[in-house]
């Protein structure tokens, strides 16, 4: 029987009671007595020299209480990239400033360069129109290709190229798998674009500040994943404002996948603009302008070459990826491609030979950063289609050949040819899972169906694995990043027995409030109800991390478990007291504290109680009070993995794509709410399958954003997805966390590209297509029908 | 938004007068369009005269020759339910947006607007409807002129539709996969005297016959009577979703399949 609480039970998510009936919280519903409005004059073009701003007209405009130009921002320091990356030559990367406004020059679509402070959002819109901005159009560069030729328009004059950096992964590995690929039976090679996206957060970026001149504090509620982060990178390096005079709050999310991650100019602008006119100033984006200028994602153009054996066993995977970073560095730009990418570039394999090539590329489109994978889908992207077409090649069985090259059960600890360790993993078992699940064997009936209907089937197949859990600070140090990505809990008892606990994560989907609880209250032996989740507000919580990259659970939920265990280890010397016991006699379990062999023992409740009204405490043992404070940086990434279906049938008169059928085995460690991880699969898969076949980022050659709303942009629809089958029954525990979980939040977005444009070439090719041997995404109508017609 | 004045007449008079009172005066039907456009500032109207509290312009009934006859406010949702005599128009307003376009989104409003990928347009055209004004009557070969181009003159309101009702009509949708617009969309009629086919989403003209279609129907009225015939991708919308040969190409399957299913 499926248990009804504590770890590994599904209890409904208490959040969504309010999420789903209109009572979240959100930046954007925070009225502040006497608050202004901020709006942002922006481009119109996507390179340009600002030769002069005429604010005067605005100035006078109704309403206007202040307007601000990059002039205003010159000396304060600008928004930072987090990791440094450098060239295979051993140069830094090119790290131009971020300014809070463009200054002397506008380099995308939508970058601010002037805001107005009004007493309304209308007054403030006039005003902003209002600026005479004389802006001397450059020629753009937008593709990645064109930036990097010699004499191509700079995004950035003072670096003198358009390349931030030219990476090389594992360096000392290039000779070797260089030689490999010359000398292989076969070479299968591909040239593929990872297409970019637009995160499209339900609930647009929004930030809204606060400052009390009698104290100097400035308070910003906004819509990050991290707040403690967005607080460190204003004090630290744009405002200067000091960290213990600044609060950041982000209250309910609405959504964040990756975008809201970073720190943006408005949020540092709304902070300046309150200051100034001594009254809380607020900013919401409107739809437009999330697309013009929410961090959008993946964007690479690879070419990937695999060779092998001629009985599919894997040599040598060799990759050359440009990798596009738009106008400016967001936070974590220049990680994504590098670290997060082409460490994973081994895939499951056992192969011996991994190089990896990328060129981050400036161009004048929006800045790029991680998107819900975040490399690791561009990295699985490329190998699992590539290693299709290979199979195809050889006429292996696309399984088979998988089989065939994974690490193997007995082989973990693995250091891949990519220089990772995964801890630990049994890739067989997923694929056995999924075999189980897709009723391959009734595939052909179905797919002479699918014929007798005038349409084509195919079955797709993948697997992937992933690093996160986004963490371990002395590593990704040595890659790199410029913070820790340690995280932190507190775990406060009161006197009542009923637990509040403060976690460095941020919940803005992931189901925080719900999970976390499981895992106190199951240490605990208490009632989930009775424990709360504080998270958000960085003079509430410890200095934590946030949320990106899978790290909740396995990094922030390992601190929780920490303080637990500290709360548990002072418990016992309370009850110790309380027992008169000796404290190494003491043994805790199902909620009490017992004296080992005998029948003496006190509730939890009571313990608590003791511990704040200490009448008679031996206080030179023990201090009052019960709560506990710990901070976790693990041993390594945890490494997910997965084996994916998926089942299509195309339409050929239109080359419409309609996914049949999607199954996703995933092993994710232990389980602590297997709804939950279900969910995070189920939005995950609904991504992925929206780049695959939906999501058509479009500039075109000026720098204009074509698909800059959902007239033209697709997101993936409730009738645009299957009902999933999902299983996370394959479960080799994280050996290094204390609960042995890995992340689930991206691996239905990591996972599921690759098998949907596998099924779709498999369908194509049974319908005698056989030249179509691969479609970049989106794989719109009109691009299937176009390969099936070339 | 820029701020604008709002009246709401109950008399097609009325709604006339304040619209001829002040050229900044602009009709708006069920704003699908309107107000997105008014959000992002790009129009400023001084006024704005809804034409949706209008009882005379709202319902559907049949007149005594048999015609389909639709109030030029009636929604999409209205049109979906109640248009039962005319299946395919009713098939085909339940297929415009999601629920809440049709349930303030209106007939004569799409047809004013005659974007290049609604759905509406095809089917006046296909059916050879007429387009009643507040002060004329206009055939619907005569009405459309291209993109967003209508005979309607400055201030002339749609206050009804009339569809002959067809023996056999079909309406073939391929949506656009993010406005769920037609990308292509393909109207057939089958009349006593010939069949008419209309095609939406494609032509940069707008909405248009496909007269070589509709000849060959005429004579044999099945999906195989127009395979030889090949439609040019000349003059046909070119964008980010197909190219004027998809489109094309699309325009004879669709009109394939609803001839199939029309007959």
């Amino acid at each position: 029987m499926p248990k009804d609480h504590g770890i590994g039970a599904s209890p409904m998510r208490r959040e969504d009671v309010r999420f789903l009936t209109g009572r979240g919280k959100y930046t954007d519903d925070i009225a502040l007595q006497g608050q202004a409005h901020a709006v942002f004059a922006r481009s119109q073009v996507a390179n340009g020299v600002i030769t002069s701003i005429d604010t005067s007209e605005a100035e006078k405009m109704p309403g206007v209480l202040a307007v601000f130009t990059g002039e205003d921002f010159v000396d304060v320091g600008g928004n930072p990239a987090g990791w440094q990356i450098n060239s295979r030559d051993g140069e830094p990367m090119k790290e131009p400033k971020r300014p809070v406004l463009a200054h002397g020059k506008v380099r995308h679509v939508g970058d601010a360069y002037a805001a107005v402070i009004a007493e309304t959002e209308e007054q403030a819109r006039d005003a902003a129109e209002a600026i005479v901005a004389e802006i001397d159009e450059q020629p753009a560069v937008v593709d990645m290709g064109a930036a990097l030729k010699e004499g191509a328009p700079l995004v950035h004059d003072e670096i003198g190229t358009n390349q931030c950096f030219d990476w090389g992964w594992i360096e000392d590995n290039r000779a070797a798998t260089d030689e490999a690929i010359k000398n292989a039976p076969h070479v299968t090679t591909l040239e593929l674009v990872n297409n970019r996206l637009v995160p499209n957060a339900m609930e647009p970026r929004a930030s809204t500040a606060d400052y009390d001149p009698g104290t100097g504090d400035y308070t910003l509620y906004t819509t990050s994943q991290n707040p403690h982060l967005t607080r460190l990178l204003i004090s630290a390096f744009v405002l200067g404002i000091p960290e213990n005079k600044l609060k950041v709050v982000a209250p309910d999310v609405g959504g964040g996948f990756g975008s809201k991650i970073y720190h943006y100019g408005e949020e540092a602008l709304v902070l300046a603009a309150a200051k100034k006119i001594g009254r809380p100033v607020r900013w919401t984006a409107s739809r437009s302008e999330s697309f013009l200028t929410d961090a959008h994602g993946r964007d690479h153009v690879t070419k990937i070459e695999l060779a092998c054996e001629k009985d599919g066993t894997f040599i040598a995977f060799r990759t050359e990826t440009m990798a596009n970073v738009g106008a400016y560095l967001s936070n974590f730009s220049t990680a994504t491609p590098t670290f997060l990418h082409g460490t994973l570039m081994a895939g499951n394999y056992a192969v011996p030979n991994v190089y990896v090539n990328v060129k981050a590329v400036f161009t004048n489109t929006a800045p790029v950063d991680a998107y819900r994978g975040a490399g690791r889908p561009e990295a699985t992207y490329s190998l699992e289609r590539v290693i299709d077409m290979a199979a195809r090649e050889l006429g292996i069985d696309p399984l088979d050949i998988r089989r065939r090259n994974f690490v193997q059960p007995d082989q973990f600890p693995f250091t891949s040819a990519a220089g990772l360790e995964y801890d630990t993993g049994n890739y067989g078992a997923l694929v056995d899972k999924l075999e189980e699940m897709i009723d391959r064997k009734g595939f052909e009936a179905r797919r002479k169906a699918s014929e007798k209907n005038g349409k084509l089937r195919g079955l797709g197949v993948n697997t992937y694995i992933e690093a996160c859990g986004i963490a371990p600070s002395n590593l990704v140090g040595v890659l790199g990043s410029r913070v820790g990505l340690y995280d932190a809990a507190t775990v406060r008892v009161n006197a009542t027995g009923n637990i509040a606990v403060m976690v460095g994560a941020h919940s803005h989907g992931q189901g925080h409030e719900t999970a976390f609880p499981q895992v106190v209250a199951g240490m605990l032996g208490i009632d989930e109800n009775s424990v709360e989740i504080v998270h958000g507000d960085t003079s509430k919580i410890p200095f934590g991390m946030g949320t990106y990259g899978s790290r909740s659970l396995a990094v922030c939920g390992s601190a929780v478990v920490r303080a637990t265990e500290k709360v548990i280890n002072k418990g016992k010397k309370i009850a110790a007291h309380m027992l008169e016991a000796s404290e190494a006699d003491i043994e805790f379990a199902d909620g009490q504290f017992s004296v080992a062999g005998t029948d003496k023992f006190v509730g939890f409740g009571d313990v608590a109680l003791k511990a704040y009204i200490p009448h008679d405490f031996p206080l030179e043992e023990v201090e009052p009070g019960l709560e506990e404070t710990a901070f976790y940086d693990p041993a390594n990434f945890t490494y997910p993995a997965g084996a994916y279906a998926c089942e299509v049938e195309v339409d050929p008169d239109t080359g419409k794509v309609t996914i049949d059928r999607f199954a996703a085995a995933d092993d994710f460690g232990n389980v602590i709410n297997p709804m939950i991880v279900s969910g995070q699969v189920h939005g995950g898969l609904a991504q992925g399958i929206g780049q695959a076949l939906l999501e058509h980022t479009t500039y075109d050659a000026d720098g204009q954003l074509i698909s800059a709303s959902y007239m033209d942009y697709a997101m993936p629809r409730a009738d645009d997805v299957p009902f999933y089958s999902v299983d996370h029954s394959c479960q080799t525990p994280c050996t290094h966390n204390p609960l042995g979980v890995k992340g689930c939040g991206e691996a239905g977005a990591i996972g599921s590209p690759p098998s949907v444009v596998n099924a779709v070439i498999d369908a194509l090719q049974s319908g005698g297509h056989s030249n179509v041997t691969h479609i970049d995404m989106p794989l719109t109508p009109s691009r299937v029908w176009s390969a099936m017609n070339s | 938004m820029y701020a604008f004045d709002i009246e709401r007449p109950t008399r097609i008079a009325d709604a006339v007068k304040l619209l001829s009172d002040s050229s900044e005066s602009q009709p708006l039907g069920g704003g699908q369009t309107l107000i997105p456009t008014l959000k992002q500032r790009l129009a400023m109207p001084e006024r704005l005269v809804s034409l949706t509290a209008i009882p005379e312009m709202q319902g559907v009934c049949l007149s005594d020759d048999g015609a389909l006859c639709i109030g030029g406010a009636t929604t999409h949702a209205t049109v979906a339910a109640e248009a039962g005599a005319y299946p395919a128009l009713a098939a085909l307003a339940a297929n415009i947006g999601d629920p809440a376009v049709r349930n303030r989104g209106t007939i004569g409003g799409s047809l004013a607007n005659n974007d290049p990928s609604a759905c509406y347009p095809a089917a006046a055209l296909g059916s050879g409807a007429t387009i009643i004004t507040n002060t004329r009557e206009i055939a619907a070969d005569d009405y459309f002129q291209g993109m967003f181009t209508t005979a309607l003159d400055d201030g002339e309101i749609i206050t009804e539709l009339r569809f002959p009702v067809s023996e056999a009509a079909n309406y073939q949708k391929f949506d656009q996969p993010a406005s769920r617009f037609a990308l292509t969309g393909v109207f057939v009629a089958k009349f006593a005297d010939g069949v008419r086919v209309a095609i939406t989403g494609a032509s940069e003209e707008g909405v248009i016959r496909w007269s070589e279609a509709e000849e060959a129907l005429s004579k044999d009225f099945s999906a195989d009577a127009i395979s030889g015939l090949d439609l040019s991708g000349d003059g046909m919308i070119s964008d980010l979703h197909g190219s004027g040969d998809y489109r094309a190409h699309l325009a004879k399957v669709l009109t394939g399949r609803a001839v199939s299913a029309a007959a």
